[in-house]
């Protein structure tokens, strides 16, 4: 019996479990993917807001505000990549200036800091590559950027570390309540007295469950464009284009590894799993980037991909502990700025499920840190050589457009909350993640990960359950038995 | 450690300018190498077709690199396995061995990294990301040097040499390749490729056909293909599903310069390569450069040509005796991708090899060489197309006479 079962292992769901680490609990992490950070958490622009963007009142503003705010100590005790590097949401006509105004008022509203309208020339100053025909924008100082895989591995790491379990692989597939919830998952059944659904796209199924039927959730997708580190330095914020009408425009921003992001855009989907890519998306994001920056090079495309927001029809996040069955609580509906709001959404739960009648008692042996060496790629020469003297496997490079070291990718996979597939690997300490896209390291990947997990090189997953890289060996597919 | 030369790079480009350093004269020669072995990408052509012009023999990948690597082991010359150049500053480079960070300094370097290949994310390829894309060259890997099918029933994008290659390669271990999609008009592979990886195999080739989606979000379960127009869009009505599990890229090569362009080296702008002259030197000064990291190839044996000029010029570095006199541009004139060398020393008196690549596919036409406005040379070509490399020679009389900056066009014969 556990006190309290968390369900999905998304940034929320691991934001929830680790906050819930700080107490005298048990608590479980259901996640239904073969390892965390395998759903929408995985795609998206990896911005923390400033929070202009959400209506004032809303619980998503007043989350985005608070949220942002932890996110320095957030990153400093968990070991991850943050930077406040701001942003920017450029307006090209005097009606898109009107807008600018607007987001800043809104912005003051919701009490974001840093706020301040630049002139072309302002602009320019710190955005050379910008377009001529920017005319103004809005200046948000304490937007930022972060890893977001890292930041899901490193909090339920951390969660786990301070006694949390995970059980991967195990889907939700029904929940009943007696005295306690008893739900069935792919792996067993198991019982607690609290549920806290974080199953993103599938938060209203889960409510559906027990009998919820407060909102539902629209699949709605966005496509993006990753660039060359070449090309790293083309922008200095998170460049925004004004919202119109017709949509929020296509962002053009770096990532905390030195590339360089474009998009999104914004589709409605029928199925929560269509992450596919499209001609007309691709050339959407082209076009529009083109507007901000016009001397980017699209050729510098390493890859692309695309992710699904889990937008509810209520037009807010769906935080609320349900009337239907006492101890169930929603968090549903988390789209953007679900990212930037998740080390708040996890307090806000903690209340909630204080009020439910949860008894919360600190834990006397908390540990709030989570320490994960620099990455070899990061390093300067005499700290090579002392990660060497400690681990000689730092000495062979794996991966070489990201210069990642066997050691780094051993240490991803052993660690709390570790690897377990191919492109887990890649997101925690990126090999793949370079301009050859795994095309040398890849079979060296498979490699180690079959030998550290003690698995055939057959069984070795690229990302999802039935994601088999290889399929048998050479010879056997024509008839002969062979030893490898 | 110091070395007089020190080559970055133990493919067949690497061994072929050590082993020619080596021979002109320079004492200490260090070869580093970041893969298990040296022979480069090499050790998983294990096809046959190798050495044609170099051994007048048809030799398997391995072989051809053996060979090499059998004369860099008679050389008395070094060389370090598992060890990657991480950086290279005024001649001193820092490699990531075995045993840890080295320095070593250099008189002079040859730059011999070879090149990678493009991805899906290069070509804009539509539809999910599953498991069973592969790039053919890591298809090659697996299969070749591991020991492991990637997959059962195959497309492969793009006929490029390493797809036609492993197309048959495929085939003979029991997958079934459905077709060779290829979006130009054309193969990009060598026409002996064509004939004897696909049409020996009744495999299909479908040219001016594009793959318009990946279908699977675990594994491929089928792509769809369609057929272009000439601003090669799909043509409406010509979608077709084909059933796979797996699908090979084979899309070109990219030269590997990223090592190069830190070190200062100028890259040209097509070749995507260092800028170099006859003598394969860059514009840092003794840097030289040869093989596919200056320009992809489609046969080795002109690699190891030109690594022969690399390492030999590499040696006179070293021994103070290299000139460096005026030089000469080359200039890619109507019809022509790109010329290798794209500068000429005029007064080394050496014949001079020009490498280069048409842009379209041509019949009866002739290559034509203008010193200024004046023809210096032409040579009829019943056929050119760009997969297939084209070489000029000019004779070291024609250098010598040389005024002003040279170029080259395709024109009707
Ligand atoms: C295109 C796009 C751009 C975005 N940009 C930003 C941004 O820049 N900044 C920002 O702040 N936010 C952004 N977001 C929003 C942000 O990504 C999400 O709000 C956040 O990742 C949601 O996290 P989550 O944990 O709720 O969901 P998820 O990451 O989807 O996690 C839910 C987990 O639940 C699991 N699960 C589902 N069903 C079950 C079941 N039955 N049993 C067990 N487990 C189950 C899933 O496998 C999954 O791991 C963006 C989103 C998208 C799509
Ligand atoms: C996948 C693939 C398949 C091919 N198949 C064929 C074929 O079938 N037939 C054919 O004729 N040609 C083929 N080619 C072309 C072939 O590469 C050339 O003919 C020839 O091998 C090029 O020689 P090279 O020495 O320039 O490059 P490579 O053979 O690529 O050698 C470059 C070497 O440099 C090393 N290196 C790179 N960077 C560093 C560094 N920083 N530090 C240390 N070492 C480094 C690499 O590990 C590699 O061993 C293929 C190319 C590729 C990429």
């Amino acid at each position: 019996m556990f006190d309290v079962a968390v369900i999905g292992a998304g940034v929320v769901g691991a934001s929830i479990a680790r906050e819930l680490s700080k107490y005298n609990l048990s608590t479980v992490v259901l996640e239904k993917g073969v390892e965390v950070c395998q759903a929408t958490t995985k795609a998206n622009s990896a911005i923390i807001h400033g929070g202009y963007d959400a209506v004032d009142g809303t619980l998503k503003a007043k989350l985005n505000v608070k949220g942002n705010e932890m996110y320095e100590d957030l990153c400093n005790e968990l070991d991850v990549h943050f930077k406040r590097i701001g942003s920017l949401v450029v307006a090209f006509s005097e009606e898109e200036m009107e807008t600018v105004k607007d987001l800043y008022d809104r912005g003051i509203n919701n009490k974001v800091k840093g706020l301040e309208i630049l002139n072309k020339e302002q602009i320019k100053e710190i955005e050379p590559n910008i377009s001529d025909e920017v005319i103004g924008a809005l200046r948000c100082k304490s937007a930022g950027i972060v890893c977001p895989f890292n930041l899901t591995v490193a909090l339920m790491e951390n969660a786990i570390v301070n006694g949390v379990k995970l059980n991967t692989e195990s889907e939700v597939t029904n929940i009943s309540k007696d005295e306690y919830f008893n739900i069935e998952t792919k792996k067993g059944n198991i019982q607690a007295k609290y549920v806290i659904n974080a199953a993103g796209l599938y938060a209203d199924k889960i409510n559906e469950m027990i009998g919820g039927d407060e909102y539902y959730i629209i699949s709605r997708k966005g496509e993006y464009r990753v660039l060359d580190k070449s090309e790293g330095s083309i922008v200095n914020h998170v460049l925004f284009q004004c919202p119109t009408k017709k949509g929020k425009g296509v962002l053009v921003t770096p990532t905390v590894h030195g590339n360089v992001l474009l998009g999104p855009t914004a589709e409605e989907v029928k199925d929560p799993e269509d992450v596919s890519i499209t001609k007309s998306g691709l050339s959407f994001l082209t076009k529009n980037a083109k507007k901000s920056i016009p001397s980017i090079d699209l050729s510098k495309t390493i890859t692309s991909f695309s992710g699904v927001r889990a937008t509810p029809n209520t037009k807010d996040f769906m935080i609320f502990a349900s009337s239907k069955a006492k101890g169930f609580i929603n968090v549903g509906g988390i789209e953007s700025p679900g990212l930037s709001a998740a080390p708040a959404i996890a307090e806000y739960v903690i209340d909630i499920l204080k009020e439910e009648g949860l008894n919360f008692e600190a834990k006397a042996d908390f540990n709030p840190y989570r320490k994960k060496d620099k990455p070899f790629s990061n390093m300067n020469n005499e700290e090579r050589k002392e990660a060497i003297k400690k681990d000689i496997r730092h000495s062979k490079i794996i991966c070489r457009c990201e210069t990642t070291t066997e050691a780094e990718i051993i240490d991803a996979i052993h660690r709390p909350a570790g690897a377990r597939t191919v492109d887990g690997v890649k997101r925690r300490v990126r090999p793949g993640m370079g301009r050859c896209q795994g095309g040398f390291c890849g079979p060296r990947v498979v490699e180690i990960l079959a030998r550290e997990l003690n698995l055939d090189m057959e069984d070795v997953l690229k990302d999802y359950e039935n994601s088999k890289m290889i399929l048998g060996k050479v010879k056997e597919s024509r008839g002969e038995k062979i030893e490898i | 450690m110091k070395y007089d030369v020190v080559v970055v790079g133990g493919g067949p480009a690497g061994l072929g300018a050590a082993v020619e350093a080596k021979k002109h004269g320079a004492n200490k020669v260090l070869i580093i190498e970041r893969d298990r072995e040296l022979g480069g990408i090499l050790n998983q052509c294990i096809h046959n077709g190798f050495g044609l012009h170099e051994f007048k023999e048809e030799l398997t990948g391995p072989e051809y690199a053996n060979r090499f690597i059998k004369m860099v082991e008679e050389n008395d010359i070094d060389y370090m396995l598992n060890t990657m150049v991480l950086s290279i500053e005024d001649k001193k480079i820092i490699a990531l061995g075995e045993k840890g960070l080295i320095d070593i300094e250099a008189i002079a370097i040859v730059l011999a990294m070879g090149c990678r290949e493009r991805t899906r994310g290069a070509i804009d390829l539509a539809g999910y990301r599953p498991a069973g894309v592969y790039t053919a060259g890591a298809a090659q890997r697996f299969m070749n040097m591991e020991g492991y099918m990637v997959g059962k029933k195959v497309v492969i994008y793009g006929s490029g040499d390493i797809g036609l290659i492993m197309a048959r390669r495929m085939t003979l271990e029991g997958a079934k390749v459905e077709a060779v999609v290829e979006v130009n008009p054309h193969s990009s592979g060598l026409t002996r490729n064509i004939v004897q990886c696909l049409d020996d195999f009744d495999i299909p080739l479908l040219l001016q056909h594009g793959i318009t989606y990946v279908h699977g979000k675990d594994r491929v379960t089928g792509v769809t293909i369609s057929k272009l127009d000439s601003n090669r869009n799909p043509i409406e009505g010509t979608d077709r599903e084909i059933e796979c599990d797996t699908v090979l890229l084979s899309v070109g090569l990219i030269p590997e310069n990223e090592l190069s362009s830190d070190t200062g080296v100028e890259l040209h702008n097509t070749t995507k390569g260092p800028v170099v002259n006859n003598k394969m030197q860059t514009n840092v000064d003794g840097v030289f450069a040869c093989g596919n990291v200056v320009h992809v190839h489609d046969l080795v044996d002109f690699v190891t040509k030109e690594s022969r000029i690399a390492g030999r010029n590499a040696a006179l570095y070293v021994l103070n005796k290299i000139e460096n006199n005026e030089t000469v541009e080359t200039e890619a004139g109507d019809g022509i991708g790109y010329i290798v060398p794209q500068q000429i020393d005029t007064k080394l008196g050496e014949e001079v090899n020009l490498f280069m690549r048409v842009r379209n596919i041509y019949s009866n036409r002739k290559l034509v060489v203008r010193d200024g406005d004046e023809i210096i040379l032409q040579k009829k070509r019943p056929h050119m197309i760009p997969s297939e490399m084209e070489n000029l020679k000019l004779s070291a009389e024609l250098i010598k006479n040389l005024k002003g900056n040279i170029s080259v066009c395709v024109e009707e014969a």
